[in-house]
């Protein structure tokens, strides 16, 4: 007994220091056993208070937010302030009656405006998370195999946009490309072409922007994951008279696929989303359901349309990364 | 130790010729012109303390590291430059290095996939490999779900199923407890003697070097002080670094004052008697020499030894029980300590020395070996 209550005891000196208060009276099972709750409780409470800012943030910030968005997204557009109707109301005083209208819903399977830009952002994402990984990819195996001292130079170049605005990064590439911008005049310079290239209000464009901007996010997760390689694998391998590069494919490829996973759920879940650069840099033809989303809500003020737009995107999302968590889970433990 | 089958079994065809090999990195000198000749079918263990340059010239005959000069011939063909994939031997590694997203199957395959042996030929030779090791049963499983002496297990059987000419083994059974060590010896004793491969095994333990290898080379700082079989280093060490890292030893430092061609007399302040060895050694008068004398060599007696020579008085200061033998660390007059190994023949508390008894320590001319460098 007194052996258990020391053990208590001290578990809870461990975790709050509180527990002293309770002296662990040896042969008195009653105080023992309450010495031993009361800092079981503190034990539990601190774990619970550690798991639990975070949850709280999340619930606040995330989970409210998006229950609003989704509570909007069943209600009808009108006229006022706010600029929908309630979802529940209060009828002669007497009765609560809930109004769910699935309509904005129907609207978006409706417009082939929606779909169209639904498939455009798939599209747009899955395109340039191929390319930041294909850039990417060869980045973070560079850094990952350079020299320590070199390493985290190469690591703070890649994090280096990151201390300019976005905006004025996306602005930048403006200006390179526009139709008298920097590299149309360079290439003129030179000659290689004699007028101007249409590089600026693209897609081409789009996909450089988003690329350029994504690739930290597909770099840092490779690297994380490339740099714990162990060594001894591809010694192994090339004694046991594998090429170079069919190593690559059959240890390196295969045993980086987390951080390719990682590195890609990083870049294609914003990216679907992404606003900015497809207002700044793409064309008119670039259809995107960030500025969908942006027109019905700033344009139109249709908000209950904006929100289910919103909220059909997250599903769309949710349900493959779901699946693939899934599959992860149970690949780890097998 | 060494088993009688392997140490009688004539080695004649060089496999591996190792000629006057340098290895640098930076300023740093890790093999400095090391020259060997290692025969088919031998257990060859280079034997050495960290940083010996043993691991850096087996990776040489891996082909992971090139030397900075001279050459390396396996089976008569110089290897230089060769990259490992296409160097005929293999490597066990320390770490094993086993493919963790591979089952033991693939793990073992691997290899032979890499020459496109037909498929049949693959599966019956991963079969047969997993037979040796005694590892069918776990051939679905992935290396995690394995324990230590298992994923051994498979490194091994990996790294032998292309049949190499020759087996490189990198510190093979460090990872493993000591009981499991033993047992693992004489297993890749036996299957090296069953398969006929050449084995180089790199190890810092001189007991594993003893009981495996036919012949063994003690490194150190990058060259190789001796190389011979395991019981001849032991009995005729050629230097004190071999004498105290190839077992432990006692070791007099004294002046050669007789030199005749079957005896030597050699007096140490270590030591008040003189001490008589039983062999000549091409030394000169006056110089200075090492007598090495092994603590099971030297005898313990609490009354007067008959013998002019070799003897001491000293004090028990410390007695070591192992169980099947003790260690008795005796002090001598001069200070000097002098370990003497008994078997115990009777029961520890039955023994007739104990603490700080006064003793004579004794050994015959022919027990020890003198040492000039």
């Amino acid at each position: 007994m007194t052996g258990a209550v020391d053990e208590a005891a001290r578990q809870g000196t461990g975790d709050g220091g509180v527990a002293d208060a309770v002296p662990p009276t040896a042969g008195h099972a009653r105080a023992g056993g309450l010495g031993r709750w009361v800092s079981e409780r503190l034990r539990r409470g601190g774990r619970t208070l550690v798991i639990g800012i975070p949850f709280l943030w999340l619930m606040l910030f995330f989970l409210l937010p998006f229950a609003i968005v989704a509570k909007i997204s069943f209600a009808e557009y009108q006229l006022g302030i706010p600029p929908y109707t309630p979802l529940v109301e209060w009828v002669d005083d007497t009765y609560l009656q809930i109004t769910l209208a699935i309509g904005n819903y129907q609207f978006l399977l409706e417009d082939p405006l929606y779909i169209e830009a639904y498939l455009g952002s798939l599209k747009m994402a899955a395109v340039s998370t191929l390319l930041t990984l294909l850039i990417g990819y060869p980045m973070a195996y560079g850094i990952a195999r350079a020299q320590p001292s070199t390493r985290n130079v190469l690591l703070l170049l890649v994090i280096l946009p990151f201390w300019t605005s976005f905006l004025i990064r996306v602005y930048a590439w403006i200006g390179i490309l526009k139709s008298n911008g920097l590299l149309n005049n360079f290439l003129m310079w030179l000659g290689v072409i004699n007028e101007p290239l249409p590089l600026l209000y693209n897609e081409f464009s789009v996909y450089l922007g988003i690329t350029y901007s994504y690739l930290p996010f597909m770099i840092l997760p490779l690297y994380a994951n490339l740099e714990k390689l162990d060594r001894t694998l591809l010694e192994a391998a090339a004694d046991l008279g594998c090429r170079p590069w069919k190593t690559f494919l059959t240890v390196t490829l295969p045993l980086s696929m987390p951080g390719i996973v990682a590195g890609s759920l990083l870049v294609f879940i914003p990216a679907v989303g992404e606003f900015v650069i497809p207002d700044l840099l793409g064309g008119p033809e670039t259809l995107m359901i960030g500025r969908v989303l942006w027109s019905e809500f700033f344009n139109n003020r249709d908000w209950p349309v904006a929100s289910a737009v919103a909220i059909a995107m997250l599903v769309f999302l949710v349900v493959p990364i779901m699946i693939f968590q899934h599959y992860q889970a149970k690949g780890e433990k097998r | 130790m060494t088993t009688l089958a392997a140490a009688t079994r004539t080695h004649t065809k060089p496999i591996i010729e190792i000629q006057d090999v340098v290895k640098k990195f930076g300023d740093f000198t890790a093999v400095n012109g090391v020259t060997l000749t290692i025969h088919q079918g031998e257990l060859f263990s280079l034997l050495g303390g960290s940083g010996c340059g043993k691991s850096t010239l087996l990776r040489m005959i891996a082909g992971f590291e090139e030397p900075t000069s001279g050459r390396i011939l396996i089976d008569g063909q110089d290897v230089v430059g060769l990259p490992p994939y296409e160097r005929p031997v293999n490597m066990m590694f320390q770490s094993y290095a086993l493919f963790p997203h591979m089952t033991v199957e693939q793990n073992i395959a691997f290899g032979l996939k890499q020459d496109g042996l037909p498929k049949a030929e693959i599966k019956a030779r991963v079969e047969e490999m997993l037979r040796m090791v005694e590892l069918s049963r776990f051939a679905k499983r992935k290396p995690h779900q394995l324990s230590g002496g298992q994923r051994q297990r498979v490194a091994l059987a990996r790294s032998l199923a292309k049949r190499p000419k020759v087996l490189l083994l990198d510190e093979p059974l460090s990872a493993l407890d000591k009981k499991l060590r033993e047992r693992t010896q004489l297993e890749l004793v036996d299957i090296q003697d069953k398969l006929g491969v050449t084995f180089i095994m790199v190890t810092h333990d001189q007991e594993e070097a003893m009981t495996m290898s036919t012949r063994v080379a003690v490194m150190d700082a990058g060259e190789i002080v001796q190389v011979d079989h395991p019981h001849a280093m032991y009995e005729y060490p050629n230097s004190r670094f071999v004498a105290e890292f190839f077992g432990s030893v006692n070791m007099f430092e004294g002046t050669l004052v007789e030199d005749e061609p079957d005896y030597v007399v050699i007096e140490s302040p270590e030591i008040p008697s003189r001490i008589y060895v039983g062999h000549g050694i091409s030394g000169r008068q006056g110089s200075v020499v090492w007598v090495a004398v092994r603590p099971e060599k030297v005898m313990l007696s609490k009354s007067q030894p008959t013998q002019p020579d070799n003897l001491a008085k000293g004090r028990v200061s410390d007695i070591v029980y192992l169980g099947g033998i003790s260690t008795y660390m005796v002090t001598l007059t001069t200070g000097k300590v002098v370990r003497v190994t008994v078997p115990n023949v009777t029961r520890q508390a039955e023994a007739e020395i104990t603490w700080e008894d006064e003793v004579w320590i004794y050994w015959r001319p022919e027990s020890a070996v003198v040492v000039q460098q």
